[in-house]
C-alpha cells in the first residue's frame, strides 16, 4: 500500500476554502456554518422523542419553528452532510482515511476519547452562547467584518492559547 | 439589467433547490478541510503549540479570499451585501462563547467543523467529539432559562466594523489583508523558532 499523501499547502487550501464561502455568499446570500446542524439535528430527535419538551424548550423552539417543516430541512443540516462526503474525497484521494484515535504515545485511548469529549462539550456550549463556531463565525463573519464575529475570533485564539499548556500530555 | 447575487434572494432558485446548493457546498467545505490537513486534531492543535501554524494561514487566507470577492461583487454591483445574513452581534456573550470555544478547541482537537473532516478519514477521537458536541449542545438547551439573560445581554444588532465605527468599508479591508500579511510572515518565523520541539511529540 502506498503512504498517505502530505497535506496541501495552506495558503493554496485557503484559496479554496475562501472560494467556497464566496460561492455561498453569492449564491444563497449566506456562508458557511457547521454547530448550528447539531443544534438542530438534536431538536428533531426531540422533536420525535419528546415532542413537548422540545416545543416548551425555547432554544430547541426556534429550530422547531411552527412545526410545518422538519429541522432538519435546512441549510445547515444539508451542509454538513456534504462536509463528510467532501471530506472523505479528499481522504481517500490522499490515502488518509484510516480508522484511528489521534494521540500521542504515552496516553491511553480511552483517555484520549475522554479529552475529545469533554472538548466538544465545551466547544457546544460556547458556540451555542456565542451563535456560532469556528465556520460560522469566525470564517464567514470575519469576510464578512462582522463586529461580532471578530471579536469571538480573537477569543477562541485567547482562550485555546491560554489552557494550551495544561493539555499538551495528550500528545507526547 | 445583470442577473444579481445572492441568486436565492432574486428569486433565480427556490429554497428545495438551496438545499442541494448546501450539500454541494459542504462537499467543497469538507474537502478543502481534509486537503489542509484538518481532519487531524494533531495538526489542529499544533497551532496553539506554535510548531505548525496552517490553522491561522487557512483561516486567514479563506478569510481574506472571500473578503476581497465580496469586496469586489459588492463594488461591481453584482452582490447586493445588504442581503446578506450576518450573525447579529452580542458582543459580552460572543466574547465569553469564543473563550469557552477555544478551550474547547485545545482540549479536545477539533471544532465542529473540522470534527466532520475527521469522523469521515475515520478518526474515533472525532466521533468521541461529534458525542461532546451533541451532549454540550443538550446541556446548553436545558440550561437555556438560566443562562438566557446573559445570552441576550447587550444587542447590536446585524453590525459590521466599519458600520460600528465608521471606517470607510475598503479602509477596513485593506487593513485585514495587511494584518493577514503580517501574521503569515509573523507565522513563518514563529514556526522556524518552534519547529524543533515539534520532533519530541511525533
Amino acid at each position: 500500500m502506498k503512504d498517505r499523501q502530505p497535506y496541501m499547502n495552506p495558503y493554496l487550501a485557503g484559496i479554496g476554502l475562501g472560494l467556497t464561502m464566496l460561492a455561498a455568499f453569492v449564491l444563497v446570500g449566506r456562508g458557511l456554518g457547521a454547530s448550528g446542524a447539531f443544534s438542530a439535528a438534536l431538536a428533531w430527535v426531540l422533536g420525535g422523542v419528546a415532542p413537548e419538551h422540545a416545543r416548551s424548550n425555547e432554544f430547541f423552539a426556534g429550530y422547531i419553528g411552527d412545526g410545518t417543516h422538519s429541522p432538519l430541512m435546512s441549510w445547515l443540516p444539508f451542509e454538513v452532510l456534504g462536509m463528510l462526503v467532501g471530506a472523505f474525497i479528499s481522504g481517500l484521494l490522499a490515502r488518509r482515511v484510516e480508522v484511528t484515535t489521534e494521540k500521542g504515545p504515552h496516553v491511553s485511548v480511552g483517555t484520549r476519547l475522554g479529552m475529545a469529549f469533554a472538548g466538544g462539550g465545551l466547544m457546544a456550549f460556547g458556540a451555542a452562547l456565542a451563535r456560532g463556531c469556528t465556520s460560522g463565525q469566525a470564517l464567514t463573519g470575519g469576510a464578512l467584518l462582522n463586529l461580532g464575529s471578530w471579536a469571538f475570533m480573537l477569543m477562541v485564539f485567547a482562550g485555546a492559547y491560554a489552557v494550551a499548556y495544561f493539555v499538551r500530555w495528550q500528545w507526547r | 439589467m445583470a442577473m444579481m447575487a445572492p441568486f436565492l434572494k432574486f428569486g433565480a432558485f427556490g429554497e428545495p433547490a438551496s438545499l442541494v446548493v448546501a450539500f454541494i457546498i459542504g462537499i467543497s467545505f469538507g474537502f478543502w478541510l481534509e486537503r489542509a490537513g484538518f481532519g487531524s486534531a494533531r495538526k489542529l492543535v499544533s497551532q496553539f503549540y506554535l510548531n505548525d501554524l496552517a490553522v491561522f494561514k487557512v483561516m486567514f487566507t479563506a478569510i481574506v479570499t472571500a473578503m476581497l470577492g465580496v469586496t469586489y461583487l459588492s463594488w461591481a454591483g453584482w452582490l447586493d451585501l445588504s442581503l446578506v445574513y450576518l450573525v447579529p452581534t452580542y458582543l459580552a456573550p460572543q466574547v465569553v462563547g469564543g473563550l469557552v470555544l477555544g478551550v474547547g478547541f485545545v482540549v479536545g482537537g477539533y471544532c465542529p467543523g473540522t470534527s466532520m473532516a475527521a469522523v469521515a478519514t475515520g478518526r474515533l477521537d472525532g466521533l468521541a467529539y461529534v458525542a461532546g458536541i451533541l451532549a454540550g449542545t443538550l446541556a446548553f438547551a436545558e440550561a437555556f432559562p438560566w443562562v438566557k439573560g446573559f445570552y441576550n445581554v447587550g444587542p447590536l444588532g446585524a453590525v459590521t466594523i466599519p458600520g460600528s465605527t465608521g471606517l470607510p468599508y475598503g479602509v477596513v479591508v485593506f487593513a485585514v489583508v495587511l494584518m493577514a500579511l503580517g501574521g503569515f510572515y509573523g507565522a513563518s518565523l514563529l514556526e522556524r523558532r518552534f519547529a524543533a520541539s515539534a520532533g519530541e511529540s511525533r
